[in-house]
């Protein structure tokens, strides 16, 4: 079926199967930021902007997508270095992989809620899991990126 | 001794590849290699025991876009183990890349190699299997003699002398004691014997395994995988696809989380047999379900703990028997079980007379275990800590008492660790500081809050090693560069550690240079010196030594080059990280006239390169607390707090020392409180994908709070020990210890689940 989709900016038109996902089609015009964690929308790695709303594209067909905006990290890259740098100073990025999809729900979290509490920001990210950080660091970095915006 | 005025080592900097990994930028196997490789998958078996009678694959291969499809009669016959271990490997010789006898639900049984996805997904569909079912073993209590055997081929081989015998289901048997232990158990006030049982948990990094293949412009085999140990993947490819070493190449890219899973060979040969096959790329990622029911989990333990002692505390006398489940194939089996006991007992050095360790590894027709952070030592910690916390609660001690009186302490002999001394041990501070830090007096006492809900608070000790001793090697090499820059290149596997980082930390501080001159490159056979690979906790420990004595070969060459170039002798130099100059500064050379030196007429290699291997395993230390709070209702456990204090020896970056913590405890935290692989009666695994295998999530653990007591390792570099597996130590037994406190209920098997305690209350309170 044809498509039409605004990746990041950027309109694109493709032929796609009925059953192609949108995580797949994302990788497919090369945005690799996309992970696949578990297939089973438990694990928020495949977090996209659809509308500027956070997306599991994994449990999401491409055709779905069809006329809509779709927003990837790749496509944000300038509103996450604001505060991944803080991430990066307490070493929480870790293994990496699972960071492109809690980048993009932190980001979410900070348009709809600009000054969360350590509450609020665990609650919004629950479903963005980690295996290597235990998460404090990543709370930590939040925490001090929101200071230091603040001050 | 430790020094203060270090300039990289001892400091929080960031990952070299921090922004890199936080912007979401390709660096992993699936984003860097072609799309157009060759899809494959896998034909798994839904039967624990059973042998392929048989197979028929013609019409798989008719479906469209299906290039082949490979089957037991298709690949080479000689048996080989997939664990990364060292040559000659412990892990008995009991695979093959297909084998006719499936021997767990999910054992491979045809390789399907396709042009995408949806083609493959066909084919498995269309592979026609006869199969003639066999009884499984499930029950590991049963296998030592059972007369099912797991592995009844001829061709079965142990290189190693580790008391196996497939014969007997046996993966490994030993037994290993110091003193009379029945004559000091006969003159102890009291003795406890309890039984503790641990699960087999599933590492769930969050990228799961994942290897491509190809023909490189030599014609070798070029292996590109999410890996620790690129080395052992080499030789294990040749043993498996019977090609010489030589035509083997393999790297590793940023890897998406390991935790000892990547320590085993599980994915690599599959699409290596199929480039093998086909010349063509291939690339097989794992499914999260194949990553939950095929993979290399934690060994399932059954710990039988005895333990002697004074009335006053004094333990005199441990003696503990494991039973270890490998499930169908013996990866790390007769390794991990022994630090069950070599890594636990000797947290107890203080007092021990007497200790006996022994053990027995068996096969059952669940999937593999293989290598998992902790790998044995956090399935004993959780029965000896446990036990001595069952210990302090009869004699109506303070828990944190019983282990001052007991515990190890620097200068003392570890008999219970092949009598290995405690050069660098601040366990006894990480214990006062511990108390302090998580105000233990006033948490230790039950408190009921009013609502329901009971607080209570628990307590646990760790030990690991550091490296395997007399057996890994750890190795670097350093370059110089034209602007008086290095390159670093290792073997070893940065898997989201940040061991890149900490090793350049080392060589900067060597060179005299800032952390921004040293460039890491790791790892890849073809390129990198030979390193064991990142495992056993070895690789700050032991590369970061090797880091250290490739400096020094560099640092020579350095001088004598500079010493040349200004007309002095060698002896008269020295070199500050800029320059080489006479002792009196009145002639000098800079780096970058030395390096570009290296350039025009040299004999000089300006590069630098060691190799390390250690006789001792200094171990890390820690303390860990709990304070949880119970609903007397539900049986669910809130973790309020986690407190830790670990003594690594120097923490070369401190940031990542704490990330490392936390990310441990939070793993320990799932396996005692919700984690669990379990098998239905037929032998099927029930945990196939996230929403039945939790792991925990950031409301899930409460809060944490890291510091560190500092000793200082005389082997390590400057002053270091490991800090990767000590972590995931603690929390099984604290946690335990406090779920006591609140229900006086000893829970000895975990996980421990709001149900249990709940139905245990509900028990309780009828009756």
């Amino acid at each position: 079926m044809e498509i039409q989709i605004t990746l990041n900016g950027k309109i694109i038109k493709d032929h796609v199967e009925p059953d192609c996902l949108l995580i797949d089609w994302v990788r497919k015009h090369g945005c690799y930021s996309v992970k696949r964690g578990c297939e089973t929308s438990n694990c928020g790695l495949c977090t996209v902007f659809m509308d500027g709303k956070p997306v599991l594209s994994c449990s999401m067909l491409a055709a779905r997508a069809n006329g809509h905006n779709v927003q990837t990290l790749e496509g944000l890259q300038e509103e996450a270095k604001d505060f991944v740098a803080f991430i990066a100073d307490q070493g929480a990025d870790q293994c990496g992989f699972c960071n492109p999809g809690f980048v993009m729900n932190t980001i979410s979290l900070l348009r709809e809620n600009p000054n969360p509490t350590d509450d609020e920001i665990r609650a919004y990210l629950a479903g963005n899991l980690c295996r290597c950080s235990g998460y404090e660091g990543q709370l930590r970095g939040i925490r001090n990126y929101l200071n230091h915006k603040n001050k | 001794m430790e020094r203060k005025d270090y300039k990289s080592v001892g400091k929080a900097y960031r990952k070299k590849d921090s922004m890199q990994l936080l912007l979401g930028k390709p660096l992993y196997v699936d984003d860097i290699t072609p799309d157009h490789a060759l899809v494959v998958k896998i034909l798994r078996s839904p039967y624990a025991n059973a042998i392929i009678k048989n197979i028929n694959t013609s019409i798989a291969k008719k479906v469209p876009g299906v290039v082949d499809v490979y089957t037991w009669e298709d690949v080479p016959k000689k048996r080989f183990t997939i664990a990364g271990q060292t040559y000659p490997e412990p892990s008995p010789y009991d695979r093959l890349i297909l084998d006719q006898h499936v021997r767990f639900a999910g054992d491979a049984v045809a390789i399907i190699a396709a042009e995408d996805e949806k083609a493959a997904k066909k084919a498995l569909k269309l592979i026609k299997v006869e199969y003639e079912k066999l009884e499984p073993v499930l029950d590991f209590h049963t296998a030592k003699d059972n007369p099912i055997l797991v592995h009844p081929e001829e061709n079965w081989t142990a290189l190693c002398k580790v008391g196996a015998d497939a014969k007997r289901n046996l993966v490994a048997s030993g037994v290993d004691s110091h003193g009379d232990l029945d004559g000091v158990f006969k003159d102890c006030d009291i003795v406890l014997e309890r039984t503790y049982h641990t699960k087999a948990y599933q590492q769930a990094m969050m990228e799961t395994f994942r290897t491509y293949t190809e023909m490189d412009r030599y014609g070798r085999l070029h292996v590109i995988s999410s890996t620790q140990i690129v080395f052992h993947v080499r030789r294990i490819l040749s043993h498996a696809l019977d090609i010489p070493k030589s035509r083997i190449r393999v790297e590793k890219p940023r890897i998406g989380g390991g935790f000892g899973a990547k320590q085993t060979s599980v994915c690599e040969m599959y699409p290596a047999f199929v480039t093998l096959k086909t010349g063509r790329p291939a690339k097989l990622i794992y499914t999260r379900e194949e990553s939950q029911i095929a993979a290399s989990p934690r060994h399932e333990m059954e710990i039988t703990v005895k333990l002697g002692a004074n009335k006053d505390g004094t333990i005199r006398a441990i003696d503990l028997y494991t039973l270890s489940n490998s499930g169908a194939y013996g990866e790390h089996g007769p390794t991990t079980v022994g630090l069950s006991g070599h890594k636990s007992i000797p947290l107890y050095t203080g007092n021990l007379e007497a200790h006996r360790f022994s053990y027995d590894v068996v096969y059952t027709n669940h999937q593999a275990a293989g290598a998992y952070r902790g790998y044995g030592a956090t399935q004993g910690i959780f029965a000896l800590e446990s036990i001595v916390n069952e210990l302090a609660e009869q004699l109506g001690m303070d828990p944190t008492t019983i282990r001052e009186k007991n515990m190890v302490r620097e200068g003392m002999k570890m008999d219970a660790y092949y009598g290995e001394m405690a050069n660098a041990c601040a366990l006894d501070k990480c214990l006062e500081h511990c108390k302090k830090m998580f105000d233990w007096d006033k948490k230790y006492p039950v408190r009921n809050m009013g609502n329901g809900k009971v607080r209570s608070a628990g307590v646990a000790m760790a030990m690991q090693g550091s490296s395997i001793s007399n057996v890994d090697v750890g190795s670097a090499t350093i370059k110089l560069g034209e602007n008086g820059t290095y390159n670093l290149t290792i073997g070893a596997a940065d898997m989201g550690t940040g061991c890149d980082t900490v090793l350049a930390q080392m060589a900067a501080e060597c060179m005299d240079c800032s952390l921004d001159d040293v460039s890491v490159f790791g790892a890849d056979t073809d390129v990198s010196p030979y390193d064991s690979g990142s495992y056993a906790s070895s690789t700050t420990y032991l590369t970061g030594k090797a880091v250290e004595m490739a400096c020094d070969d560099l640092k020579k060459q350095i001088c004598t080059i500079g010493a040349e170039m200004i007309g002095c002798d060698v002896n008269d130099v020295i070199f500050n990280g800029k320059q080489v100059m006479t002792e009196d500064g009145k002639k000098s050379v800079s780096i970058t006239d030395i390096a570009y030196k290296t350039q025009a007429n040299s004999k000089y290699t300006g590069i630098g390169t060691a190799s390390h291997s250690s006789p001792v395993s200094p171990p890390p230390y820690m303390v860990g607390m709990v304070e949880i709070e119970l609903d007397l209702f539900t049986g669910k456990v809130d973790i309020i707090d986690y407190m830790a204090v670990v003594d690594c020896g120097i923490p070369i970056n401190p940031a990542l020392a704490r990330i490392q913590t936390e990310g441990g405890i939070v793993q320990g935290i799932g396996h005692t409180l919700m984690e669990n692989v379990t098998y239905d009666a037929n032998g099927k695994p029930m945990e196939s994908s996230f929403m039945q295998y939790k792991i925990p999530t950031r409301m899930d653990m409460g809060k944490l709070k890291v510091e560190f007591e500092n000793s200082y390792e005389p082997t390590g570099p400057f002053g270091a020990k490991s800090i990767g597996e000590i972590v995931i130590n603690t929390p099984g037994p604290a946690i335990a210890h406090a779920i006591y406190r609140a229900t006086g209920k000893w829970y000895r098997e975990l996980p421990i689940t709001p149900e249990q305690i709940a139905m245990d209350l509900m028990e309780k309170e009828s009756s």
